[in-house]
């Protein structure tokens, strides 16, 4: 550490010194990789679903191969993109520096958690090449454990592998938050997105072996013929729809609070203010993991559930509202006086926001019992969760990337471009969707590879969307790897962020910090402001 | 002969942080485990609601003496790893090696008992398909492949716990520096005990239901 100049990424270039490293940094760029890789597949899937709808009988393919392409766009992007995107990545890179640790407290399973999503992903990738699967992302019995002749027991075992993945990664970030903070860096000096990604961790630790363990019984029924969910064999298909969503409703919390925990930190830097609330947004985020786990009966209104469980699921799906409204009227009252600039990373931010709140409280409708009646598997569910998932956590994922991204790699990238690119995938993101909560509510069913005559209009709005958004991305691409090369150099702290993460080098050296600093103040110091609404000038 | 200084992991400022570190680790993965299991535990409870009956059937056709003397097995081998971490954080060398030798023996007699277990439930045509025993009724084969999902998923537990104690042994054998090793062996015991606790609920669940009737 005695050479200023070294830092983590030039301190080894060979193949080894990646594929074998134990530095978080490393394996949040290794993660950064593979999952730029599956997301490309999914993206690819989402296209050609997106060209076949353009007309409403459709001539682009043929019905099975729709069912496989909304297949693997659910599964690659849920497991293999959302889940480990920022927590795998900007998490892994993250936690410690804000912590003001060495490293995370385990980093040789910090590394198997790399691999056992890579052999995980082998597998998942493996059964799209064979010719795919036909069951959508939740592989509801008995079709997926009986009758479906695609590769299911293969694409099953993927996600097993790759949810052990998962389970390490969140555990190496309890342990690391709990135990590893630097001296005075007590709980409530801690940056929010510590606090988003540790509540984030409780849930990949506790719901991950769920899924895994559901998963492993699909598997075997489908293989030996003998099990649990099949009624033909005395079995029960809701057990597995009530196990399968145990997990995968509080997973769509791992692919919303780290996104969250990214808000934070970026409108407190852009805004140049204290957050409004510290406290409340941070056991907002420990409060929607809690009831997150408590809500996940709102996917089987229509399946036999009994009335008084959707009566119950119905009132604790609303109460996970109230912890997500906590932190958006935070949000905004942080920006109101503040000195607000709208660089790149703040203008995905204040998207977020918006297409977050449009999202949140469609999720209401859909908590609604007789509303979801109307609606279910139709399209207002798919526009629902994809302005969560996608005008939630990948917008999120994008301003936390460009946030970052002169920390990560030392570049700075072109400032105005980025700006246009926010914009860019902000309308192409509401002209895909938006239309789609219309859609839905006249009645188009999902998952169905034609449609009735008087959808086209939306539905050709939506694919245009597509297209837009898909340069929303692109741009992005592209001028991250020019800048790696010939981006202006980034100082150690480009925006004159708090937060440890700023105080060290950019790119930080292997172990972070030359001295492990100590923390006297709260987070998000930001100079106060006069009544002219300037800083003032200590 | 000083007492050797176990190695701090880089990324760790002292032993303490260490030892802190490694202990809630264990803690969480014991939590994930839990949940692991959960999920059958649930199925189990479903179904044996559902048919209430032919779990009870099925269940006075388990082997009751092979089920009880493993279950007194495995709680001895509880006693014998909590003894094993006792001695090492007594720095008893001889003694520690001996109690985890003794956990071992006591684990693999489980194994080869559930395996002449297995082998009779076989011969008797308990595994639910084709060919499961006509004599029993319908859901008896739900409640039997609950059996087999259950133990088998217990037993290959039983043989991670194994080969943990067989490599910690070694080490401790090895080496003879027992500081070092110590909070591995504790951690190590807590794994073994959350083995031990899942056999105490399979037990009763799939060898005692309606065993008075």
């Amino acid at each position: 550490m005695s050479d200023a100049r070294q830092n983590y990424l030039s301190a080894g270039d060979t193949v080894k010194s990646w594929l074998l490293t134990t530095d978080h940094k490393r394996i949040g760029i290794l993660f950064l990789l593979s999952i730029l890789f599956f997301f490309s597949i999914a993206a690819a899937a989402a296209a050609l679903m997106r060209l076949e709808l353009l007309h409403p009988q459709g001539h682009l393919v043929v019905p099975d191969t729709y069912n496989k392409l909304f297949t693997i766009h659910g599964v690659l992007m849920v497991w293999f993109f959302l889940i480990p995107s920022i927590p795998s990545v900007l998490g892994n890179f993250l936690v410690p520096l804000m912590i003001g640790a060495r490293d995370v407290a385990f980093p040789r399973l910090n590394l198997l958690s790399w691999y056992l999503f890579l052999t995980g992903g082998f597998f998942a990738f493996h059964a799209v090449i064979l010719g795919g699967v036909d069951t959508g992302w939740t592989f509801y019995t008995p079709y997926s454990s009986a009758y479906s002749n695609s590769h299911v027991v293969e694409m099953a075992l993927g996600i097993f592998i790759a949810g052990f993945g998962s389970i390490l990664t969140g555990l190496n970030f309890i342990i690391t938050i709990q135990t590893m903070r630097a001296p005075g860096l007590t709980w409530f000096r801690l940056p929010l997105f510590v606090w988003s990604m540790f509540a984030t961790s409780i849930i990949l630790v506790l719901a991950t072996p769920v899924l895994a363990i559901t998963l492993l019984l699909m598997g075997v029924e489908r293989v030996w013929g003998i099990g649990l969910f099949n009624p033909k064999l005395g079995g029960d298909p809701v057990l597995f729809q009530h196990l399968f969503w145990f997990y995968s409703h509080p997973a769509v919390y791992i692919m919303i609070l780290p996104g969250m925990g990214v808000v934070s930190e970026v409108i407190t830097c852009f805004a140049r203010k204290q957050i409004f609330g510290y406290k409340f947004v941070a056991f907002s985020s420990v409060a929607i993991a809690i009831i997150g786990f408590l809500v996940w009966g709102h996917h089987m209104f229509v399946s036999t559930q009994s009335l008084y469980a959707g009566l119950t699921f119905s009132l604790l799906s609303f109460l996970v509202a109230i912890p997500s409204a906590i932190k958006v009227f935070n949000w905004t009252a942080t920006l109101y006086r503040g000195s607000i600039s709208f660089e790149a990373p703040m203008l995905y931010i204040i998207g977020f926001i918006g297409l977050f709140v449009v999202g949140g409280l469609t999720g209401l409708f859909l908590a609604t019992l007789a509303v979801d009646v109307h609606v279910h598997g139709t399209y207002f569910v798919v526009a629902h969760f994809h302005y969560i998932m996608v005008g939630g956590m990948v917008t999120a994922f994008m301003g936390g990337l460009h946030y970052w991204w002169p920390k990560m790699t030392g570049r700075l990238y072109p400032r105005r471009l980025a700006q246009v690119a926010a914009i860019i995938l902000f309308i192409g993101f509401n002209l895909t969707f938006f239309p789609q909560f219309i859609l839905g509510y006249l009645g188009m069913p999902r998952r169905v590879h034609d449609y009735a005559p008087e959808f086209q209009f939306y539905n050709v709005c939506s694919t245009c969307g597509a297209a837009i958004l898909g340069l929303g991305y692109l741009l992005p691409l592209l001028y991250f790897v020019w800048s790696l090369r010939y981006g202006q150099k980034a100082a150690d702290n480009p925006w004159q962020a708090t937060g440890l993460e700023w105080k060290t080098t950019s790119p930080p050296p292997k172990h972070n910090f030359e001295v492990i600093p100590v923390v006297t103040e709260d987070p998000y110091n930001y100079p106060p402001l006069n009544d002219y609404g300037e800083h003032e000038h200590a | 002969m000083p007492e050797a200084n176990p190695t701090v992991a880089e990324q760790f400022d002292d032993r303490q942080q260490q030892r802190d570190a490694a202990t809630l680790g264990m803690w969480t993965f014991l939590a994930t485990e839990v949940l692991f299991f959960g999920g059958l535990f649930l199925a189990y409870t479903v179904y044996r609601h559902f048919y209430y009956d032919d779990f009870g059937a099925g269940s006075k056709r388990t082997d009751l003496v092979f089920g009880t003397t493993n279950s007194v097995i495995l709680i001895t081998s509880s006693l014998s790893v909590a003894l094993a971490v006792r001695a090492a954080n007594l720095n008893n060398l001889k003694s520690t090696l001996r109690w985890l030798v003794v956990t071992l023996l006591l684990a693999a007699s489980f194994l080869v008992i559930k395996g002449f277990e297995y082998h009779k439930d076989i011969a008797s045509n308990l595994v639910p398909g084709p060919n499961f025993t006509p004599t029993l009724p319908l859901h008896a084969q739900t409640f039997f492949w609950l059996y087999w999902a259950m133990t088998g998923l217990h037993a290959v537990h039983v043989m991670v716990g194994m080969s943990v104690l067989t490599a910690i042994t070694l080490l401790v054998w090895r080496q003879r520096n027992l500081p070092a090793k110590r909070t591995t062996i504790e951690l190590a015991g807590l794994y073994w005990h959350f083995v031990d606790i899942v056999w105490l609920f399979l037990y009763p669940l799939l060898y005692l239901v309606n065993r008075h009737s």
